[in-house]
């Protein structure tokens, strides 16, 4: 399971991506492959704003209920709409086409608690 | 995001406190198939191995091979055992012939269900109750408390191990790797002979829906069938299935599971089982406080129901009318086979007609849902 550059992780498996003012969040591969078929998707609102670790989405298998936290705080801008119709997106290409929102980030400096893709193989090897 | 934050499949098992799992004859070879093993009840079991949706695909249109050696098995013996076993259970065990199985709950004296389970007749003087893994330590004591003096009693639980196949092509499956007449073998009967070469109680029931079978057989020979029937069923489709679509297949059936739709809580006119109580029979034990039930009526009853606005219901889920509230959601899922969100739930009487318009409330928010007819989904058990 390769862990893309460029990614920062969370302990409980969420990505962000960061370019500019603007991130991309979603799950990692691990996190699709731990959920299973994933079945529904409850994106948030736009321009709500949410602290570090604060849960924003909610992702459904078939099996169990999922918060999504976000790894930095900030405004949601854009959410992936095409997730309300195909779910399956986040277990397909969790890093691509599942992505759950984009914000506008608050602090930067929230980037220093996270791992990058080296740190987070390591963080999930040791699991 | 890795904690379940709300109850979803298997919400009625509390077993946080077992920390020694138990296992089946057949943990090892679920883990060589790469299986994701969870607990169950007490057990390490698996909940799905290529994919939930997937292998419930494969149960309806293909085969599945399943390990439920997790189920419990007691036997009943003696010239006694035909009384005592209708007083165990509400539904009329005098009526089953050699070879025949009938599906029952056992009540408290309140109505409420200790199990429901299978009762096979082995002779007449002889009887198999296979009872939910999750409840079989309750019920092996229960039983033994509420038994005559002269019966003998055996908790076979841990020397039998069991599978099932289910699936359009089951028969064909089993016919290659049996001598027993599958032709002839109606639903909900049984025959002693052997599979693969191991002699094995063969049985046409199930949990899914389909045609298929349930094969107990020594706990040293599981692993040896498992291999062969997977080797046999390969060129039928057939593919391994964990507890993950055995919920799923059974949720589009309507078929009760113990600890979320039926418990000591409730009762099996309300849970639409009344058809497996035998209010005419001598004596049981409930059996008053079901006449009463019956003779008085009952406030609520166990629907199935489609959501209509977007979410999945979940065990516990509160269900509204109009913004008040008339009910819980008892088990909820995405359904493989439909593709909509289902689920049942206790609701008041009154509200319980088919076509009903409810709210499932997912998340403090009310969605609509509608009563519907059950089955959610045909059942070929018969076919």
């Amino acid at each position: 399971m390769s862990v893309p550059e460029g990614y920062y992780f969370t302990e409980e498996h969420e990505w962000i991506k960061v370019e500019g003012d603007v991130a991309t969040v979603g799950v990692s591969e691990h996190a699709q492959h731990e959920l299973g078929d994933v079945v529904f998707v409850e994106l948030p609102e736009l321009d709500e704003e949410y602290d570090q670790s604060e849960d924003f989405a909610v992702i459904e298998s078939v099996k169990a209920v999922s918060d999504v936290y976000l790894p930095m705080g900030g405004k949601i801008v854009e959410v992936n709409e095409v997730l309300l119709d195909q779910p399956e997106l986040i277990n397909e290409e969790p890093y691509e086409g599942g992505w759950l929102a984009k914000i506008e980030i608050s602090d930067e400096s929230e980037l220093d608690s996270l791992m990058d893709s080296v740190e987070y193989t390591a963080f999930l090897e040791e699991e | 995001m890795l904690r379940p934050v709300e109850k979803g499949f298997n919400a009625g098992q509390k077993n946080w406190e077992v920390l020694i799992m138990k296992k089946t004859p057949l943990n090892d070879v679920h883990r060589e198939l790469g299986a994701k093993l969870i607990d169950f009840g007490g057990w390490e079991m698996p909940v799905q191995y290529a994919g939930i949706i997937e292998e419930h695909e494969t149960v309806r249109e293909k085969c599945g091979i399943f390990d439920v050696s997790h189920m419990g098995e007691i036997r009943v013996k003696g010239p006694e055992a035909l009384n005592n076993v209708q007083r165990l259970v509400a539904n009329d065990v005098e009526r089953l012939e050699e070879g025949q199985i009938l599906y029952s709950p056992m009540c408290y004296p309140d109505g409420g269900i200790v199990d429901d389970l299978l009762v096979y007749k082995i002779k007449d003087d002889e009887y198999l109750l296979v009872v939910n893994a999750s409840n079989t330590e309750k019920d092996w004591e229960w039983i033994k408390e509420n038994s005559l003096d002269n019966v003998e009693l055996e908790n076979q639980s841990n020397e039998y191990g069991q599978l099932a196949v289910q699936g359009p092509e089951a028969k064909n499956i089993i016919n290659k790797l049996s001598d027993i007449d599958l032709d002839s073998m109606k639903y909900y009967c049984f025959a002693c002979g052997e599979v693969a070469g191991k002699e094995v109680i063969l049985s046409r029931t199930g949990y899914t829906g389909e045609l298929g079978y349930e094969i107990y057989l020594q706990k040293e020979d599981a692993v040896e069938v498992w291999n062969k029937i997977m080797e046999v069923g390969k060129e039928y489709g057939l593919a391994p299935i964990g507890l993950g679509a055995r919920d799923t297949l059974r949720l589009e059936m309507k078929y009760c599971l113990y600890g979320n739709d039926i418990s000591k809580d409730t009762h099996p006119l309300e849970a639409g089982i009344g058809w497996t109580v035998s209010l005419d029979k001598e004596d049981f034990i409930g059996k008053d406080a079901l006449v009463k039930h019956e003779e008085e009526g009952y406030d609520r009853k166990l629907v199935g129901f489609k959501l209509l606005g977007r979410g999945i219901p979940r065990h516990g889920y509160k269900v509204e009318h109009e913004g008040e509230e008339i009910g819980e959601v008892t088990s909820g899922s995405f359904s493989p086979s439909l593709k909509e969100n289902i689920g049942l739930a206790y609701v008041k009487k009154e509200l319980a007609e088919i076509g009903q318009e409810i709210e499932i409330v997912i998340r403090k928010k009310a969605v609509k849902a509608e009563i519907v007819k059950t089955p959610f989904v045909k059942n070929n058990s018969f076919s």
